[in-house]
C-alpha cells in the first residue's frame, strides 16, 4: 500500500516537473522570439551588418536558452527527488 | 574533380542520414525486446534514460555487445575485469568475485557488496542497502567514446600540421583545408574580439582544442551506431570538467582589476557596493555552471527527442506512427547538426569572453 | 538525479583526456597550423606593403620627372628673358652712345658756329668802322659844297648801307 501511494507520488512529482519543464520553454521562447525578431528587424534595416548582427543574436539566443534550460534541469531533479 | 569530392560528400552525408534513421527505427525494438519480456508495457523513458546515461559496455546490435575494461579502486586496491563478466546484467544479479570482493552491477553502477553479503538487498527506493560504491575509473562507453575521439582529433590534426610543413608556400592541403577556416574563425570571431589582440594567442590552443573536442564529441554523440552514439557530451561530469577548467584559466590569468570589479565595485555608493559584492560572487561561479549546463542540457535534450520520435511508433503501436516520426526525426537531427556546432562556437565564445573579463586592466 | 550527478570516473578521464590533447594538439598541430597561417598572413601582407611602396615609388618618380621638367622650363624662362633682357639693355646702350656724340657733334658744331659769328661781326665791326668812315669822308666831302646835298647824301648813304 505504501510502495503504491509512493509511485502515485513519483508519477504526480513527474507531472509536475513537465508542467516546469513547459513553463520554463514558454519563457524561453518568448525570450528567443523576441531576440529573432528584432535580429531579423536590424538585419533588413541594415543588411551590412548581417554577420555582426547574427553572432550577437546567437550568443543572446543561449543565454535565454540557458536559463530555459536551468528549469529543465531543476524538473530532471524534481523528477528523480 | 572537386565537384565529384562534394557528391560524393553529399551522398555520404545523406546515406549516414538514412542509416541512422533506418538503424534507429531497427535498434529500438531490440531494446525493447527485452523490455517488453519483463513487462509487457513499451517504457519509452526507460529506453531513453537508457541511452543518455552511461554504461558499462558498449551495446552494437541485438544482443552483441563489446566488453569494457571495469577498473575499480576499492579500500584494497585496484580491481579490473572485463564488463563482460556481468553477462549483461544489470540489475545487481550477476555477482562478481575479485581479491575477495564482491561487485554487482546495479543500473550501470557498480557496488561492492559489504564483507559477508553474498547478493545485493534494495530498500523500496531501489537504493542497495548491503552495498558501497567504490572510486569507479572504468572505461565506460562515454569513456570509450572520448578516448576514441582523443585518437581522431590526434591522427586528424597531426595530418593537417603535416600537409602544411610539406608545402613550400605554406599551403594547405586535404584536410588541412578543411580545418583552416575553422580555425581561422575561431582567431578571428572568438578569440581576438573576445580576448584582444595582445593576449590571444595564449589562449588559442586552449580554445581550439575545446572548440574541436566539443564539436567532434557533439557529432560523435548523433551518429547512431556502434563506435560512436555514447552521449559523452550530454554527460554533466564532462561539461563539467570542461567549464571547471575554463574557471581555472580565468583565474589563474585575472588581474587585479578583476577582482576589485567583483568584491568592491568602484564608482559606486557604498550601499550598492555591499549589494552588489556577493551578486558578482556568485555570477562568478554561475557563469561556468550554466556552460556546463548548456551544454549538457542542449545535447541530452537533442538526444531526448530524437529518441522520443522514434519510441512514438512502439508507445502508439503502429508502424503508421513511422511516417510522421521518422521524418520529423530526420529534421530534428539536421537541426542538431546545425545545434552541435553552434554550442561548440558558444561554450568557446563565451570562454574566451570570460578570459577577456579577467584580463581587463584598470581603466 | 542521476541524470545530473557527475560522475569521478567520467571527471578523471575527461579531465586526463583533455590536457593530453592539449599538450599534444598544442606541440604538434596548432603551433605548425598557426604559425604557418601567420607566416602566410604575413607574407601577404608584406607583398602588399611592397606593391604599396612600389607604387609610392612610381608616383615619387613621376613627381620628380615632372618637377625636373618644370624646373627646365623655368631655366629656359629666365634664359630667354634675360637674354631678352640683354637685348634691349644693349640697344639702350647704343642709343644712349649715339644720342651722346650727336650731341657732342651738335655742341661742337654750335661752338665752331659761335666763333664764326663772332669772327663775322668781328669782321663786320671793322667793315663798320670802314665805311663808316668812308660814309663821314664823304658827308664831310659833300657837306662842304652843298648843305642840302650833304644831308641827302647822308640820308642816301644810310639807306644804302643796311646792315646785313
Amino acid at each position: 500500500m505504501s510502495l503504491a501511494l509512493l509511485q502515485e507520488a513519483a508519477m504526480s512529482y513527474g507531472a509536475f516537473a513537465a508542467i516546469g519543464a513547459g513553463l520554463a520553454a514558454i519563457g524561453g521562447g518568448i525570450g528567443v522570439g523576441k531576440i529573432g525578431g528584432a535580429a531579423m528587424e536590424a538585419m533588413a534595416r541594415q543588411p551590412e551588418l548581417q554577420g555582426k548582427l547574427q553572432g550577437s543574436a546567437i550568443v543572446l539566443i543561449a543565454f535565454i536558452e540557458a536559463i530555459a534550460l536551468f528549469a529543465v534541469v531543476v524538473s530532471f531533479l524534481a523528477m528523480s527527488a | 574533380m572537386k565537384t565529384t569530392t562534394f557528391n560524393l560528400l553529399k551522398s555520404l552525408l545523406s546515406g549516414v542520414f538514412f542509416l541512422w534513421v533506418a538503424f534507429a527505427a531497427y535498434a529500438s525494438p531490440d531494446a525493447e525486446s527485452k523490455e517488453s519480456i519483463k513487462e509487457e508495457e513499451f517504457e519509452a523513458s526507460e529506453l531513453i534514460f537508457h541511452h543518455i546515461k552511461d554504461s558499462h559496455g558498449f551495446h552494437v546490435a541485438g544482443d552483441f555487445s563489446i566488453a569494457l575494461p571495469v577498473i575499480l579502486w576499492t579500500d584494497n586496491g585496484l580491481v579490473t575485469f572485463m564488463s563482460s563478466e556481468f553477462h549483461h546484467d544489470n540489475d545487481g544479479e550477476v555477482v562478481v568475485e575479485k581479491n575477495g570482493m564482491k561487485f554487482v552491477n546495479l543500473h550501470e553502477k557498480i557496488y561492492q557488496l559489504e564483507a559477508g553479503a553474498s547478493s545485493v538487498s534494495l530498500d523500496h527506493e531501489h537504493h542497495p542497502t548491503n552495498a558501497h560504491r567504490p572510486l569507479d575509473f572504468s572505461i565506460t562507453k562515454n569513456v570509450f567514446s572520448m578516448l576514441l575521439s582523443l585518437v581522431v582529433m590526434l591522427l586528424l590534426f597531426s595530418t593537417a600540421a603535416r600537409s602544411y610543413k610539406k608545402s613550400q608556400n605554406h599551403m594547405p592541403s586535404g584536410f588541412g583545408r578543411f580545418v583552416e577556416p575553422v580555425i581561422v574563425f575561431v582567431r578571428d570571431e572568438i578569440a581576438i574580439p573576445n580576448i584582444g589582440e595582445h593576449h590571444y594567442k595564449r589562449y588559442m590552443p586552449f580554445l581550439l582544442t575545446l572548440f574541436f573536442f566539443i564539436w567532434l564529441n557533439n557529432i560523435f554523440g548523433l551518429i547512431p551506431f556502434f563506435p560512436f552514439s555514447a552521449n559523452l557530451s550530454g554527460n554533466i561530469a564532462f561539461t563539467g570538467t570542461l567549464a571547471l577548467i575554463t574557471l581555472l584559466i580565468t583565474w589563474f590569468s585575472s588581474k587585479k582589476s578583476y577582482w576589485k570589479h567583483m568584491v568592491w565595485m568602484p564608482g559606486l555608493p557604498v550601499p550598492m557596493k555591499l549589494f552588489l559584492a556577493p551578486i558578482e560572487l556568485m555570477g562568478m561561479f554561475i557563469k561556468p555552471i550554466a556552460l556546463m549546463i548548456r551544454l549538457f542540457a542542449n545535447i541530452t535534450a537533442g538526444h531526448v527527442v530524437v529518441l522520443s520520435l522514434i519510441s512514438l511508433i512502439f508507445v502508439l503501436k503502429t508502424a503508421w506512427a513511422g511516417t510522421v516520426s521518422v521524418p520529423f526525426a530526420v529534421f530534428i537531427s539536421v537541426i542538431e547538426v546545425l545545434v552541435v556546432a553552434i554550442q561548440a562556437y558558444i561554450f568557446t565564445m563565451l570562454s574566451a569572453l570570460y578570459f577577456g573579463q579577467a584580463l581587463e586592466e584598470e581603466h | 538525479m542521476d541524470l545530473v550527478t557527475p560522475e569521478i570516473g567520467l571527471i578523471f578521464w575527461t579531465t586526463l583526456s583533455f590536457l593530453v590533447l592539449l599538450f599534444l594538439l598544442r606541440k604538434f598541430a596548432w603551433k605548425p597550423i598557426l604559425n604557418s597561417v601567420n607566416t602566410r598572413e604575413q607574407s601577404i601582407k608584406d607583398a602588399l606593403a611592397a606593391a604599396e611602396a612600389a607604387k609610392r615609388e612610381m608616383e615619387n618618380l613621376t613627381a620628380d620627372n615632372e618637377r625636373i621638367l618644370k624646373e627646365a622650363r623655368a631655366e629656359r624662362e629666365t634664359m630667354l628673358k634675360e637674354a631678352r633682357e640683354m637685348k634691349s639693355q644693349m640697344i639702350a646702350d647704343a642709343e644712349e652712345e649715339a644720342k651722346a656724340k650727336a650731341e657732342k657733334m651738335i655742341s661742337s658744331a654750335q661752338a665752331a658756329i659761335e666763333t664764326e659769328k663772332k669772327a663775322a661781326i668781328a669782321e663786320l665791326k671793322a667793315q663798320v668802322a670802314s665805311l663808316s668812315v668812308d660814309i663821314a669822308e664823304k658827308v664831310v666831302k659833300s657837306e662842304l659844297s652843298d648843305k642840302d646835298k650833304q644831308l641827302k647824301l647822308v640820308a642816301d648813304l644810310l639807306d644804302g648801307a643796311t646792315l646785313k
